[in-house]
């Protein structure tokens, strides 16, 4: 089965300046992808290079197989037939919601329009306003239009451009949880561009993390919470802190916290020094343990509470304790490890 | 009386209001509005009063013509302004070629130049005796009357003479309306399968459509008032029928019926104007703007949009101010230095005087707007503010009428109780000419200090009051620094408008007194174009000030839009 999208060795350049280098991807049908980074990494641009937007400078972008995108060609964006979300939804201020969302159906029959924008209108339940003017929508609803739009003309690929920036926070993880399943229920293959791990998480099904202009890992939400490809997704990637070591075995490694691993080989040598990633959730408080460390700090979690310990080599650990184990600051208590995989990295 | 519902955004001010910001300078306020729409509502007043006849004569004989000329400027001048202006705009708004960075405040240029001005010079190049058609008679050996020539002082050379310079507005507003709209509304219609230029017919200019249309009317007042041109050209338009009405057939009172008639045709374009400009409001798409993507043109399609940018700014400006500026080399011998130099002063004089008043007048009022700003102040405020869009030949009939009625009561009660004769008070002194001035350029003060004032957020006067600063000292420390840059532009831009305006100056001026702008006219009318053309140069040179002040705030308008990358 051919790939909705892919990028082979894909750099793009603005105005001479490297933004993008030498990234590769493949997104198949009907998953959502997420670039996921910090603002200035480049996944805007790369998003803009895959709508067409920008040229690249090396490498090739491919849509359902044909290339659209490389050092000599770069396909016009009205025949790539992308759909694009953006971030200020970017909806025609002279025209209705009907209007909007049949802009790009010009080729169809009135019937045919007609009925795609009902069905639209009905999947992201915006019904009740099609014949009204953009400024009289709130944030959310014009953001449903703006995707309703965009997902009109059934494209090969819809691309997100952070489509829940502008919303306000409550809403946004509720809404990219909705707008997910309507994609899913119109098989769309889409990709969008984030710097919020939540809203990735609760939208994409593959997520790439970027840093200056590179791409660091692309992989499942567990994945790469779980299993990070480098020091710096794991620190971008949910909470947790790094522990220095010392490998002691090939599957084992010697830290504050004592032996630390499994059965898996983490591939360092004998003796070398590396630091260990330490998750809130691999830090269990259990009164019963031998292990004591000191609170120095606590945050409520609502259902749990958030403990900043100090082991007593100095070093500080998160833990994520259920609520009702109450524990003052300057406190002793004690923790246990528990940890499916060793995410350890050579020690800079 | 304050209650809370018509408390303005106030602030540090507010404890003036009870010192001596009290009611009586609140009434001299309302009076001075007053006493500045006075013109105004002379002439809409006049439509009822009788001319004994000569009102039947000339809707009999020239009526017709009047209209029917002032129709066809309108028409012809609405339809080039629109193919300069907008084309251009998107040009250098959308695409880079090169120059067009240049072409972006150089397109604004043909502001500077007033439309007589341009006339005088395009007749003095172009006509028989010109350099042009000398060169073709000698060059193909013919004779005038072997060839055709286009006749500039013509109804089509005065829409042409008019086009090039009125233009800037269309340009202005639509490309500030460009520069305006989201480039993401641009990039998804892409999206959607639209070719560039669908991008442009169907998103850019109907979003554009309500800025391009209240640049259109402001142009199309600007051609109503137009009077230099017409009259040189012997094209007869309304402004020149006022004219002839008073000096030649000597009634006042069917002067002010015809400028009631151009009045009626102004207002309409005011409504348009100010319709177009709310509905613009809602087109607004986007509070976010992205880099703009210009696209690089290449080949035949970066020649043509050289040429097409180019041309205007050429025929516009840079001709004709090249031809002033080597006739004012030409015949700066022939100027007498002494009656220059008076010329200049006077011009001066008048203008700084409109300005400074204009100027004090404006922070006056406006201040009492943002504290008080009550109905019928607000309302006066807003028959004050048509004052720019009404030609200079009404608003001139409009002086006349009520000073002459002034002096003459005056003179008659003097006459009858003291046995004193005062004469004329105020008729054909510099008093009414100045007061002309005010009644059309202080509503350009006006909008400049408003604009200004409205960017000193409320919230500015809570924080210094909340650190202890007393009013004046806010007035000192927050406003005057915030406020500087809007006063010099508001009183830079009535100084220029004043040293351009013709017809109100040729009308209102006490005998013998000349200006700049009268003496080129005069020396225009008398066929020495050449010798006209150190004034023209000076008066052109300072229309130049606001074209940079402009241009200047229009690179501003636009975050992240920097012209210099």
């Amino acid at each position: 089965m051919t790939q909705v999208l892919e990028l082979k060795d894909v750099s793009v350049a603005l105005d001479g300046n490297p933004i993008v280098r030498g990234i590769s991807l493949q997104l198949s049908h009907g998953t959502i992808g997420c670039l996921l980074g910090p603002s200035g990494c480049g996944k805007t641009t790369l998003l803009r290079a895959i709508a067409g937007f920008e040229r690249v400078q090396q490498g090739e972008i491919s849509i359902a197989g044909c290339p659209v995108s490389n050092q000599q060609l770069c396909l016009p964006v009205e025949k790539r037939h992308v759909g694009m979300v953006f971030q200020d939804y970017a909806l025609f201020p002279h025209l209705t919601v009907t209007e909007n969302i049949a802009f790009g159906l010009s080729a169809m029959s009135r019937v045919d329009r007609q009925r795609r924008v009902h069905e639209l209108a009905e999947m992201l339940k915006i019904g009740d306003f099609l014949n009204a003017y953009p400024h009289r929508l709130s944030g959310g609803q014009q953001q449903r239009v703006a995707v309703a739009r965009a997902m009109a003309p059934k494209p090969g690929i819809l691309l997100l451009d952070e489509p829940f920036a502008s919303l306000d926070v409550e809403l946004r993880e509720q809404i990219a949880r909705e707008i997910r399943v309507v994609l899913k229920q119109d098989g769309i293959t889409a990709i969008l561009v984030s710097h919020n791990q939540y809203e990735a998480f609760a939208m994409a099904d593959e997520i790439g993390v970027m840093r200056a202009g590179e791409l660091l890992q692309w992989s499942t939400p567990f994945e790469l919470y779980h299993q990070p490809a480098c020091a710096y997704v794991a620190d971008f990637v949910g909470e947790g802190v790094f522990l220095n070591g010392t490998v002691v075995d090939p599957s084992r490694v010697e830290t504050a916290l004592g032996l630390l691993g499994g059965d898996e080989l983490h591939g360092y040598p004998m003796g070398s020094r590396v630091t260990v990633l330490i998750r809130p959730d691999d830090v269990i408080h259990d009164d019963a343990s031998p292990t004591h460390a000191r609170v120095v700090d606590k945050a409520f979690r609502g259902a749990g509470y958030l403990y900043t310990l100090a082991l007593p080599d100095g070093s500080h650990v998160l833990s994520l304790a259920p609520s009702h184990h109450a524990h003052t600051e300057g406190e002793m208590i004690g923790i246990h490890i528990e940890m499916d995989h060793l995410v350890a990295f050579r020690a800079s | 009386m304050i209650n809370s519902v018509d408390r303005a955004p106030e602030g540090a001010l507010s404890s003036l209001k009870t010192g001596i910001y009290s009611r009586l300078p609140m009434l001299g306020i309302l009076l001075l509005c007053l006493l500045l729409s006075v013109p105004v509502l002379t002439i809409l007043t006049s439509i009822t009063s009788s001319s004994d006849g000569v009102w039947q004569h000339l809707y009999d004989t020239v009526l017709g013509d009047y209209v029917t000329h002032s129709l066809t400027l309108l028409v012809g001048v609405g339809l080039v302004v629109l193919v300069l202006g907008i084309g251009p705009a998107w040009l250098v708004t959308m695409t880079r070629f090169p120059g067009s960075r240049i072409l972006e405040w150089a397109l604004v240029l043909p502001l500077a130049m007033p439309a007589y001005i341009i006339a005088y010079t395009y007749t003095g190049m172009l006509d028989v005796g010109g350099p042009l058609q000398v060169w073709i008679r000698e060059t193909f050996d013919v004779r005038f009357g072997d060839y055709w020539f286009p006749n500039v002082r013509s109804l089509a050379g005065a829409v042409a003479m008019l086009s090039l310079v009125l233009y800037p507005y269309v340009y202005l507003l639509s490309r500030t309306a460009f520069l305006e709209q989201s480039v993401c509304v641009l990039e998804v219609s892409r999206t959607l399968g639209a070719s560039p230029w669908q991008a442009f017919t169907r998103v850019a200019m109907p979003l554009a459509r309500p800025a391009i249309i209240a640049g259109l009317s402001l142009v199309l007042m600007e051609t109503l008032a137009d009077y230099g041109t017409v009259q040189y050209f012997g094209v007869s338009a309304f402004t020149t029928g006022i004219f002839r009405t008073w000096f030649g057939l000597g009634s006042l009172t069917a002067a002010a019926q015809l400028a009631a008639v151009l009045l009626i045709f102004i207002l309409f374009l005011v409504m348009i104007e100010h319709w177009s400009r709310h509905k613009a409001r809602y087109h607004h798409t986007s509070n976010k703007y992205s880099r703009l993507p210009q696209i690089p043109l290449t080949g035949w399609k970066r020649a043509a949009a050289m040429i097409y940018c180019i041309l205007p700014v050429l025929l516009g400006f840079l001709i004709p101010f090249i031809q002033l500026s080597l006739w004012a080399v030409d015949t700066w011998h022939l100027v007498d230095k002494d009656s220059f130099f008076t010329l200049f002063m006077n011009s001066l004089e008048l203008a700084s005087i409109t300005a400074i008043i204009a100027l004090l007048l404006g922070v006056f009022i406006t201040y009492s707007k943002r504290l008080r700003p009550t109905l019928p102040l607000r309302g006066i405020v807003r028959v004050m503010g048509l004052g720019y869009a009404i030609p200079g030949t009404v608003i001139a009939v409009g002086v006349l009428i009520p000073f002459a009625w002034f002096d003459n009561t005056l003179d008659a009660w003097m006459r009858a109780h003291f046995d004193i004769a005062t004469g004329l008070l105020l008729s054909g002194t510099l008093i009414a000419v100045v007061f002309a001035y005010l009644v059309r350029f202080l509503p350009v003060a006006l909008n400049t200090l408003d604009a200004g004032l409205g960017k000193i957020q409320p919230t500015m006067d809570d924080v210094g009051r909340s650190m202890g600063l007393s009013p004046l000292q806010i007035l000192r420390r927050v406003h005057v620094p915030l406020l500087q840059g809007s006063l010099l532009t508001a009183s830079l831009l009535v100084f220029v408008d004043v040293l351009k305006e013709l017809p109100a100056t040729l009308i209102l001026r006490p005998f013998n007194f000349n200006t700049l702008a009268i003496r080129t006219y005069e020396l225009a009318n008398q066929e020495r174009l050449a010798e006209a053309s150190s004034s023209a140069l000076m008066i052109v040179l300072a229309g130049i000030i606001p074209v940079i002040i402009l241009s200047k705030s229009i690179s501003r308008s636009r975050p992240g839009h920097d012209s210099s990358t």
